[in-house]
């Protein structure tokens, strides 16, 4: 093609982007096998002798695992919820004759990207009075509400794809709209399904301000609430607490390698069509 | 009668979730004192905050954080049409460049604050390559303080851009590029005429949702980075919200704030709202 960018100058671009994008995840991971020492001695240096010193530290001695199986069992609880909710909606507003559908989507529509921080004094005070803080219910109610209305638009305009008279067969042979979701429209969305519940799962992994307000107990915070703990008290450790770091995006880098086509379907939902 | 308890549980979360904050948080914005003594004071939070120089800071910060939209958004878009020439690689590439976008911004921000201290990594490479009078102290100083969280931000959302415009490139019917430039366009041309006017629609939502992003979904990022410092110099609204309701228990100004922030937000739903009504009829 006549003056386009040559090869080799856009491989150049694509490698100096590539290095832009993976140096601050090798230095994570470098300086976490680092000693508190060699890290004084040389920033940026390879680990001459790599040490899991910081990861046995932060995992045996420190209450990372604890964090860790908290924000687990928040990120399992929230996605199911929601899923199921927006599950059961999405079937009734695309699969029935029910009224106001279109503006129940349009609200769902602005709901979506509503800044979760305008809601947050609020149902603090809600969990305050319902005594639910620094329970692990709290954040759980919370993020499975915020997810609802992308999780129902994500169905809905997967369900509109269906042929209709999959459905209808399935209804005239009499089976309950339950049935006909359970055992009709489920077995032929699974891919769909895996791909919110992994969307919606970093999401919930990632979140760190209404973790960090409602769940002040330092037993009852999830990882990121709990790591930023560690950034004050160990402040001239920089290895530990990027070995904290480390802990935190490893289980977020295993899931994007296994399911990267999920991830980018999934996150890129929100745009176009 | 089915459909109607089917939705019931989301309209019901929905309710608790959106709908019973967003008036509440209206309704504490005109009270003031703590949780328990609550009093009626009009407009006095809005008169108040509006004149308080943090408030304007945090605004200000967020304002100026808006330039990192156009910036990623350009930077996303030179990428893509790269990749969408399928050089050698491509898929590799774009697989790296998403790869920040999905981690935690906790992680990442711990990082950062390591990489770009005064004596960091980034300035020890910029003085190296004899670019001293670059190094400034990212963090501690107030007027590199917003441009350096700036840059970790575009640093994570680019390859959100890249992987969407990408994705949106490749759709493109091969039939319009071949007659351009069968008819002599070159490749630049084919870019700016061509496939990037293809593509706008894909484009305005990226810009739309990001600004939104940056306007109101930053917090993690200064919390980790600065706390909002050096003194007040990197508070943005979110920061301003946490700060007054939770550290200074000023729940009436944490409102007041959350419905100003609620209020600039709108204007972007709203074009979001367009946006999606406009895809809808095609």
């Amino acid at each position: 093609m006549r003056r386009s960018i040559p090869i080799a100058l856009r491989q150049l671009v694509m490698v100096a982007m590539a290095v832009v994008s993976l140096y601050p995840i090798w230095f994570l991971l470098q300086t976490a096998l680092k000693t508190n020492e060699q890290y004084t001695l040389s920033p940026t240096g390879l680990p001459s002798h790599p040490t899991l010193e910081n990861l046995r530290q932060v995992i045996l001695e420190l209450p990372v695992p604890r964090w860790a199986l908290n924000s687990a069992i928040v990120t399992v609880l929230s996605v199911s919820i929601s899923t199921v909710i927006a599950l059961l909606a999405a079937y009734a507003i695309v699969f029935s004759t029910m009224r106001f559908r279109e503006a129940l989507l349009r609200v769902n529509l602005g709901l979506m990207v509503i800044p979760p921080v305008a809601l947050l004094i609020p149902m603090f005070v809600f969990m305050v009075d319902a005594g639910l803080i620094n329970s692990l219910a709290s954040v759980v109610i919370f993020y499975s509400g915020l997810m609802v209305p992308f999780a129902v638009f994500f169905f809905v305009n997967f369900f509109r794809q269906f042929p209709v008279e999959l459905i209808d067969a399935a209804t005239v042979d009499g089976a309950s709209p339950l049935t006909t979701l359970r055992r009709v429209v489920l077995p032929i969305s699974k891919a769909a399904t895996f791909t919110l519940v992994i969307v919606n799962a970093i999401w919930v992994w990632n979140e760190l301000l209404i973790a960090l307000v409602f769940l002040q107990d330092e037993n009852r915070r999830t990882l990121m609430a709990g790591l930023t703990l560690f950034q004050g008290r160990y402040a001239t450790n920089e290895p530990l607490v990027l070995a904290g770091a480390l802990v935190s995006i490893l289980p977020v880098i295993l899931v994007y390698v296994a399911g990267q086509r999920f991830f980018v379907r999934g996150l890129t939902a929100g745009i176009g069509k | 009668m089915w459909p109607y308890l089917f939705i019931a549980p989301a309209l019901g979360a929905i309710g608790l979730v959106f709908v019973y904050p967003l008036v509440q948080v209206v309704r504490d914005s005109f009270y003031a004192g703590s949780t328990d003594t609550l009093t009626y004071v009009g407009t006095a939070n809005y008169k108040n905050v509006v004149q308080d120089p943090v408030f304007r800071h945090s605004l200000l910060n967020n304002l100026k954080l808006l330039v990192t939209v156009p910036v990623m958004t350009a930077l996303a878009l030179l990428i893509a049409v790269m990749l969408n020439d399928r050089i050698r690689g491509w898929r590799q590439y774009q697989a790296i460049v998403f790869l920040p976008y999905i981690l935690p911004a906790t992680a990442i921000g711990l990082t950062f604050s390591y990489l770009l201290q005064r004596n960091g990594v980034l300035n020890t490479f910029l003085r190296d390559a004899g670019l001293g009078a670059l190094a400034p102290d990212w963090l501690g100083s107030a007027s590199w303080v917003v441009p350096a969280i700036g840059g970790v931000v575009v640093w994570q959302q680019l390859g959100f851009g890249v992987v969407v415009f990408t994705a949106a490139l490749l759709a493109l019917p091969a039939e319009v590029t071949e007659a351009a430039r069968i008819d002599g366009a070159g490749w630049w041309q084919i870019q700016r005429r061509i496939h990037i006017p293809q593509i706008r629609r894909i484009v305005e939502f990226f810009v739309v949702l990001e600004a939104i992003t940056v306007l109101s979904q930053v917090f993690n990022y200064v919390y980790v980075l600065t706390g909002g410092g050096p003194g007040n110099a990197s508070s943005v609204l979110e920061f301003y919200i946490w700060k007054n309701g939770f550290s200074l228990g000023s729940v009436g100004t944490a409102s007041t704030v959350s419905v100003i922030l609620l209020a600039l937000a709108s204007v972007l739903i709203a074009i979001y709202m367009r946006l999606r009504a406009r895809d809808a009829e095609v």
